[in-house]
């Protein structure tokens, strides 16, 4: 261990002083807002990208970047504890990339306040960054709720309609998530006999010395109800859809894309590897619950008019799959999910971006009011389909959610076959209600409403400070999609160096 | 017998070591000495001794700070009657600095007021010495004596804007539940006492007051049955101070009625010293601890539902400070609960102690900064557009309200989470599920000042708010040192969140 700076201490901290340099230049102006916080963005982004290439750990599947820092709390066995490893790094690039997207999107929008809204998006960032790169799972714990709290604040302020009811909801919801996960985390701390919240000694100890069943029943299921709040696990899933209607569009692109990954993420990289025997005790639940987010939520999704609440419940539909990919506990499942997630985080936060840009457009979230779309806004409308085909799992440009919703299939086959055939219904509910979007949205006769929105101001295709974030992401999802490897060799080296992932493979 | 009684006053005597608590002596000549001022000074320099007050208090925290962080003289002085250690030292440092911003905040509140001011002040002092001495008490003639000079301080501090009746009524009510407290940790005291100086019994002595000399007999017999009715009426005195249940009945009327920095006094200073002799007291009793256990676990369960369920519907800030302080209570009782199997936590418990002292002061300077005649009429509407009218005040009210809350990465939250570590360890799961409830139900409350102050601004209709704007701003009276004292505040809170180095060492260090 060493006490010298890495870039992730970079990626963590730019955004934060970037933040605070963004309130500053507020006083000069929006041209200055713009650049610090376009800045406090890219930095990070280039790291990420700089450290996705130079990723070369010790031993396989591994953490690299490894850095650790004494804050004050060591008699506890908190340290500053930074690092890499095969799993957390996709998702570690991802949001870097999100957050570059979400940025350049908010920074050339109309938002009052341009430099406070960009303030809190910054801090937002820099918990991101360190959600993905703690080793510390007090770290982990922290960053995601530094991260957390601009959410509140932006739904709160910025939001659209009902936004005091759903920053409160969302606030209540998801610090009990939090709460309950953080107790059970720290039944992890005390019942290991670790005396550390550091990953790799919890992993160590507990690897010796197996928690008790009793004990490791309840510390998982706190930690799958904790964590499943905040991933929006069914049927606790209600503050979602609310929240991400009201929440600002570079909120929601951060929140639905990269911050909700984080029970997920806990659950891969903490709870299972350290709790093996909690999959078993709790797989019944996990599969069943998981099966209400594809199946109840997918028909709910259906049944929406309006846009974004659409959008909104089709990212709580999607978690379902990645639920399956951890319970078949496979590296294939695992790996699947993983991969889901990236592309997932890359394609909702595209799909936010662009429905605000419609919203922009029509005037309206309702998509019985919009229509015809595409002969105003050729290029949008190419972005939207690519999209909502990217989220529909359909070869072609979505090929990242692709390969990662196919691993969860063929795993969940493996796994308990009857699964399969409902979990896959999903795929027909989200083609019908994908392909519908797009229908309503883009083809057909212009409707009333939207004629009479031309009227008073002229629609008109994306601009440039539009498509360049929309590309980003989209050049992302193409890149994963067609070059996985990049993503799930170093993946795959870190699930299969975990007893409890690679076990399930080689008992075959 | 003449001589004997000499020889051994004499011998208490040369334990007298004054030097171990010349903070609290140096209290008492500044409060002296701020009245000399007042007789001294030409009336227009009156304005003055708050200042001299405030600037002796900072001079001699940065001595203890500086040059005696450690506390010099660790051990047990003036004839058994206190015990000086590293808690106390924490909780001197704690006091003074709680004390410093009283001073401030009462400098503020009596700007545009007919007051007499300077006996505030010198009381203040008084009173924390007072509190100081309580936390090191080892003798409960030393506690009983200091808790009563505190007490009967703080009758004066409750109701001192006498023109105003919430004020008065909140002296009232002090006074009395004041008393029956005194009379019951009185009558508990006595019973223990008496049981423990019957030389019938095993390990009976005569100084039976002292704390280890009680414990001996305590150990000697854990089934007593008299001392364990004199145990429960000192909890239940002690329980008063700290303001936990069924005793917070006394803290909502009381806390609105009092000017808002004797609020601050009584809802930091007061309820730490509390802690401070519980503290003490826990270890004392431990060979009760099959009755002192349940009976602080459901103490501290129903202190922290009562305290949020309570302050859920408050509108006036000054009762929902106060009944969100009733549950921040239950929160510390857990933290003393597992300290009797978690011996380390007692750090932690001071921890949360100071990231409470930081988060409160920080929100008692923006509520004495609102523009209001009487501080006890203040409510959430007042805090309507404070962030656009005065956004450091906003900044300042929310980071305070969010350590509160225990929101990362604030010092509250690092306080709750080592609390919740400790309850974890000392196997209170359903502390520990209380306390996860408490947290999201006061979400709830803290969130809606939030909201009051930010999210009713930045709306998309402020066409009209130009007309009924207030005459007076909020924090026109903020001079630089509230500035300083604010940046302190919340400063501190937000530094004690991502690093606890310097103070998590030194209380660790001890």
């Amino acid at each position: 261990m060493n006490d010298s700076v890495s870039l992730l201490h970079f990626t963590i901290a730019v955004p934060i002083i970037a933040a605070f340099a963004t309130l500053w230049a507020g006083k000069l102006g929006r041209p200055a807002v713009q650049i610090v916080s376009i800045t406090g963005f890219a930095i990070p982004t280039i790291l990420a990208l700089v450290a996705w290439i130079a990723y070369s750990p010790e031993v396989a599947g591994g953490y690299d970047f490894v850095t650790r820092h004494n804050t004050g709390l060591e008699s506890v066995g908190i340290s500053l504890h930074l690092g890499l490893n095969g799993i957390s790094l996709p998702l570690f690039v991802m949001s870097a990339v999100v957050g570059l997207a979400a940025g350049l999107y908010a920074a050339q929008s109309k938002a009052e306040n341009l430099s406070r809204y960009l303030f809190c998006l910054l801090i937002m960032q820099g918990g991101l960054m360190g959600v993905f790169a703690s080793i510390d799972v007090f770290f982990f714990y922290f960053f995601h709720e530094l991260a957390l709290i601009p959410t509140f604040v932006m739904v709160g302020v910025w939001g659209g309609r009902d936004r005091g009811y759903a920053a409160m909801k969302m606030t209540i919801y998801l610090t009990l998530g939090a709460m309950i996960s953080l107790a059970g985390l720290i039944a992890l701390y005390v019942k290991s006999g670790a005396n550390s919240f550091d990953l790799i000694t919890l992993k160590a100890h507990l690897a010796a010395a197996p928690l008790s069943e009793t004990v490791s029943h309840y510390a998982f299921g706190l930690l799958l109800f904790g964590f499943g709040i905040l991933v929006s696990l069914w049927p606790l899933h209600t503050w979602a859809p609310l929240g991400y209607g009201a929440a600002p569009s570079s909120a929601a692109m951060l929140h639905a894309g990269v911050l909700k990954k984080f029970g997920l993420y806990g659950l891969i990289q903490i709870a299972v590897p350290l709790i093996p025997g909690g999959v078993g005790q709790w797989e019944n639940w996990i599969v069943w619950l998981a099966l209400g987010n594809v199946v109840v939520v997918g028909l709910i999704t259906m049944a929406q008019r309006d846009l974004k609440q659409m959008l909104g419940y089709s990212s709580v539909m999607h978690m379902g799959y990645a639920f399956l990919g951890i319970a078949a506990m496979s590296v294939l499942g695992v790996g699947g999910a993983v991969l889901m997630m990236v592309a997932h985080g890359l394609t909702v936060a595209l799909l936010f971006m662009l429905s605000t840009m419609i919203h922009h457009r029509t005037q309206t979230f309702e998509m019985e009011e919009m229509g015809g779309l595409s002969k105003k806004a050729p290029v949008l409308s190419a972005f939207f389909v690519c999209a909502m085909m990217a989220s529909i799992g359909l070869p072609g440009p979505g090929l990242a959610n692709f390969w990662g919703e196919f691993g969860i299939f063929v795993s969940i086959w493996e796994y308990k076959p009857w699964v399969l055939f409902v979990a896959a219904t999903g795929i027909i509910i989200s083609a019908v209600y994908g392909l519908r979007s797009i229908s309503r949205v883009f083809f057909g006769n212009e409707s009333e409403d939207f004629l009479e929105v031309q009227k008073e101001n002229s629609v008109t295709d994306m601009t440039w400070a539009e498509r360049v974030p929309a590309l980003i992401l989209l050049v992302l999802l193409f890149f994963i999609g067609l070059f996985p490897k990049t993503v799930t060799s170093s993946l795959n080296e870190a699930l299969e160096s975990e007893p409890v992932y690679a076990k399930a493979e080689a008992g075959e | 017998m003449p001589t004997e009684t000499l020889k051994s006053l004499g011998d208490i005597a040369a334990t007298n070591s004054w030097g171990a608590i010349y903070p609290e002596l140096i209290l008492g000549c500044l409060a002296l000495a701020l009245l000399a001022l007042e007789v001294i000074l030409p009336k227009f320099a009156h304005g003055a001794i708050p200042r001299i007050s405030i600037l002796g208090q900072v001079l001699l925290l940065g001595y203890i700070i500086i040059f005696d962080p450690a506390g010099c003289c660790n051990g047990i002085a003036f004839g058994g009657m206190i015990e000086l250690s590293g808690t106390s030292q924490a909780l001197r440092i704690f006091f003074l600095l709680a004390s410093i911003f009283v001073s401030y905040l009462a400098m503020v509140s009596f700007e545009n007021k007919t007051l007499a001011r300077v006996e505030y002040f010198a009381i203040t002092l008084v009173v924390t010495g007072a509190l100081s001495i309580m936390a090191m008490s080892n003798h409960f003639v030393m506690l009983f004596v200091a808790l009563e000079t505190a007490t009967v301080g703080f009758y004066i501090l409750v109701s001192y804007f006498r023109q105003n009746t919430l004020s008065l009524e909140a002296g009232l009510k002090y006074l009395i539940m004041g008393a029956l407290s005194s009379a019951i940790l009185l009558f508990g005291i006595v019973l223990l006492y008496g049981a423990a100086s019957n030389p019938a019994m095993a390990g009976s002595s005569l100084d039976s007051m002292n704390f280890q000399n009680l414990r001996v007999f305590l150990e000697a017999n854990p089934t007593d049955t008299l001392s364990i009715l004199g145990m429960l009426l000192v909890i239940s005195g002690v329980a008063f101070k700290i303001g936990a249940f069924p005793f917070q009945i006394w803290i909502p009327d009381v806390y609105q009625g009092a000017p808002v920095s004797t609020t601050a006094f009584l809802a930091v200073s007061s309820k730490a010293a509390g802690f401070a002799v519980l503290l003490t007291l826990t270890k004392v009793f431990s060979p009760l601890s099959d009755w002192l256990l349940p009976l602080l676990s459901g103490i501290a369960a129903l202190t922290i539902l009562f305290g949020n369920f309570a302050a859920l519907t408050q509108r006036n800030l000054k009762r929902m400070i106060g009944l969100s302080g009733v549950s921040h209570a239950g929160f510390l009782l857990v933290g003393v609960v597992a300290v009797q199997t978690v011996p380390e936590a007692t750090n932690w418990v001071l921890f949360y102690l100071f990231a409470y002292l930081l988060g409160s002061m920080a929100v008692f300077c923006v509520l004495a900064h609102l523009p209001k005649e009487w501080d006890a009429d203040l409510s959430l509407d007042d805090l309507g557009d404070l962030a656009k009218k005065n956004g450091f005040l906003g900044i300042a009210l929310a980071i305070g309200i969010g350590s509160l809350a225990g929101i990362p990465p604030l010092a509250g939250f690092i306080g709750k989470f080592l609390i919740f570590v400790a309850a974890f360890k000392a196997e209170l799961y359903v502390l520990l599920g209380v306390g996860i409830v408490g947290v999201v139900i006061s979400i709830y409350y803290y969130f809606g000042v939030i909201k009051a102050a930010f999210f009713e601004v930045w709306s998309f209709t402020d066409e009209d708010e130009k007309s009924d704007a207030p005459a007076v701003l909020p924090g026109q009276s903020l001079t630089a040192l509230g500035r300083l004292a604010i940046v302190f505040a919340v400063g501190g809170s937000i530094v004690l969140g991502f690093f606890q180095g310097p103070l998590g060492s030194w209380l660790s260090g001890q």
